[in-house]
């Protein structure tokens, strides 16, 4: 199929060079993605499996040692009396404590703004729209001045209590509740004699399975890897989330702070390697969480 | 226990036209929501009333009407703040929108299924580094000494650490970070969009002849336009709120990098440096406005939010 082949089909004429082009930029652009997304990932493995002094001339992809892994771990447990693990344990109660107090209020929130009409209800619906599309930073500043306020700066609760309040949690419990639940099987409970509160706890819950996962989801991942309110809001470093922790392993690193670092054994290595247990939680979820991403985002799209 | 709701049963037959659940009414819904309605006065609304008190008013509680506003913004600091913020924005948006959109297409329409979602399973892992995580590994694939790609920064003309923290940098080095850790999951959302698309539409265009490039631009595109705004208000309304990027990379700096780089850093520097909670508060409302628009704008223009049911 030549370009001078006579009476050609012209789609077919002009497919063959342009195939290859756009073939070409397919596998350019994808490669391109590729090598931008997973290479700084692959590095960081890498990383605390080398000394300091590898990483640097060593060829950047390569293995080191599982035995520098010890070393490093040795170096990161020991900084300030293990804080590494006061900071992953304080994570957990910050993400964990705030994720339960958002179950416990979005989902019979969710599930009354879904099936009941109360007075006022628009107002609360269009309120948690508005706050959820907002982003959770332009919240945090005035957080932290009414908490001053309140005298409550530096307690669990300035944390826990501004994270379990997740309208976006609330949005996908309504929006679940509204498309997902069957109305002949509330409508058939409801003559049997249930109360409201039995139709919610006995029907709407166990099939609420699926979207409880995806508000966990979302609210764990946001609230483990929040910054920016801990950092305001709790001056000690025994109260540290893993995510300020990593910013103080930050100022302890000779590698970007030769004063305050020097002397500290906290290198290369460790640091990648403090990056590597902070997000492994979150990491573990997003290796199974495509699907929920997607029907989080799109959630409230399909029912056009 | 006592949330009875008896209205089915005493009256079934006057409104049979209605669904049950319309008679619902009374106190049983805010009591549901009552948890929440708590969080959402504590920290969604009473935070901002209080911050805009604060803005009009001063240290002694006294209303000094705009004074805060126009004092905060003829900070010096103020006016290069948000064009900093602005040009990063203007990058992170073209790039986001560009990128994300074509391969989405692409993955979508032009590559194996299996390859397709092992790439874009793949291209949103990065995710799960999202905040200081990414601002460190960053920190590390753009110092020269340590970079896999320091061939590529020599190439660029960066040959230090310095040279790459000059300030005409920072936008694409925030740029970078915000693409590494977002870009892959909207990639995932947008390909789910598509997905959407019925095939009898795709089939339809290839039977008029359309090819793929035809089919993106005219078809697919355009339907997930809607997807398209709602990625791009979001991207812009986070973008606004800039402050682990700087402020990580200020200390990591060495003070090179301006410590009120973004307007949240601006404010962080009013309340926790200068001690003025007014005017922290003022940049505060600033920001505030901005999302508040954004919000607006996708709840009022759109159909994307479904406030009641069809």
């Amino acid at each position: 199929m030549t370009a001078t082949a006579p009476a050609p089909r012209p789609a077919a004429r002009r497919a063959t060079p342009s195939a290859a082009v756009s073939a070409l930029v397919i596998g350019v652009l994808l490669a391109a993605l590729l090598v931008f997304f997973v290479l700084p990932v692959i590095w960081l493995l890498l990383a605390p499996t080398k000394t300091a002094g590898q990483i640097v001339h060593d060829n950047p992809l390569s293995f080191g040692s599982f035995r520098h892994i010890g070393t490093a771990w040795r170096h990161l447990y020991d900084f300030q009396d293990h804080a590494l693990l006061t900071w992953l344990r304080n994570s957990a109660v910050y993400s964990l404590g705030s994720l339960v107090l958002t179950l416990a209020t979005s989902l019979p929130a969710g599930y009354a703004l879904a099936l009941t009409r109360f007075r006022g209800r628009t107002t609360l619906l269009v309120a948690t729209l508005v706050t959820m599309i907002m982003p959770s930073a332009t919240l945090v500043l005035p957080i932290f001045l009414e908490l001053n306020r309140f005298h409550l700066i530096g307690t669990v609760w300035s944390v826990i209590l501004p994270f379990s309040f997740y309208p976006f949690g609330v949005y996908l419990v309504y929006i679940y509740f509204a498309t997902s639940l069957p109305r002949d099987l509330l409508a058939a409970a409801r003559i049997d004699g249930c109360t409201q509160w039995q139709l919610f706890t006995r029907i709407a819950l166990p099939l609420a399975r699926p979207v409880v996962g995806l508000v966990a989801f979302f609210s764990f991942v946001g609230n483990w890897n929040n910054f920016f309110l801990p950092y305001l809001v709790l001056p000690n470093s025994d109260q540290f989330p893993i995510q300020v922790g990593l910013n103080q392993l930050l100022t302890s690193t000779p590698s970007f702070n030769p004063v305050a670092g020097a002397g500290l054994n906290i290198t290369i290595p460790e640091l990648s390697l403090a990056i590597i247990v902070a997000i492994l939680p979150v990491l573990v979820l997003f290796l199974f969480s495509q699907r929920t991403l997607v029907s989080g985002m799109l959630a409230g799209a399909t029912k056009e | 226990m006592t949330l009875v709701d008896t209205a089915p049963v005493a009256a079934p037959a006057r409104r049979r036209g209605t669904p049950p659940r319309r008679r619902a009414a009374g106190p049983a819904g805010w009591l549901f929501a009552g948890g929440y309605t708590v969080l959402l006065l504590a920290f969604g609304v009473f935070p901002t009333c209080y911050a805009f008190y604060l803005a009009f008013t001063n240290d002694r509680g006294q209303f000094t009407g705009i004074n805060q506003f126009t004092k905060v913004a003829r900070d010096y600091r103020f006016g290069p703040a948000f064009s900093h913020v602005l040009v990063y924005l203007v990058l992170w948006l073209v790039a986001l929108v560009v990128l994300t959109v074509l391969a989405a297409v692409v993955l979508r329409s032009r590559v194996r299924p299996g390859l397709s979602a092992l790439l874009r399973f793949l291209y949103y892992i990065p995710g799960a580094l999202a905040g200081v995580a990414s601002v460190l590994v960053w920190l590390f694939m753009l110092d020269p000494d340590v970079s896999p790609v320091s061939r590529l920064l020599d190439a660029l003309g960066l040959h230090s650490f310095a040279a790459v923290l000059a300030p005409g940098n920072l936008p694409v080095i925030f740029v970078l970070i915000a693409f590494w850790t977002g870009a892959g999951g909207w990639m995932v959302v947008m390909y789910g969009a598509l997905n959407n698309i019925p095939d009898e539409v795709l089939e339809a265009a290839r039977m008029d002849g359309a090819g793929h490039w035809r089919t993106a631009w005219h078809i697919q595109i355009p339907m997930i336009r809607q997807w398209i705004a709602y990625m791009t208000i979001l991207a812009f309304a986070g973008g606004t709120q800039l402050f682990v990027e700087p402020q990580l990379l200020q200390t990591a700096s060495l003070g090179r990098v301006s410590p009120t780089w973004s307007p949240n850093q601006l404010a962080y520097v009013y309340a926790f440096q200068q001690g003025d909670f007014n005017g922290a508060a003022a940049i505060s409302v600033f920001l505030l406005a901005l999302g508040l628009l954004c919000a607006g704008l996708l709840v009022a223009r759109t159909n994307m939010f479904t406030i009641e049911e069809k």
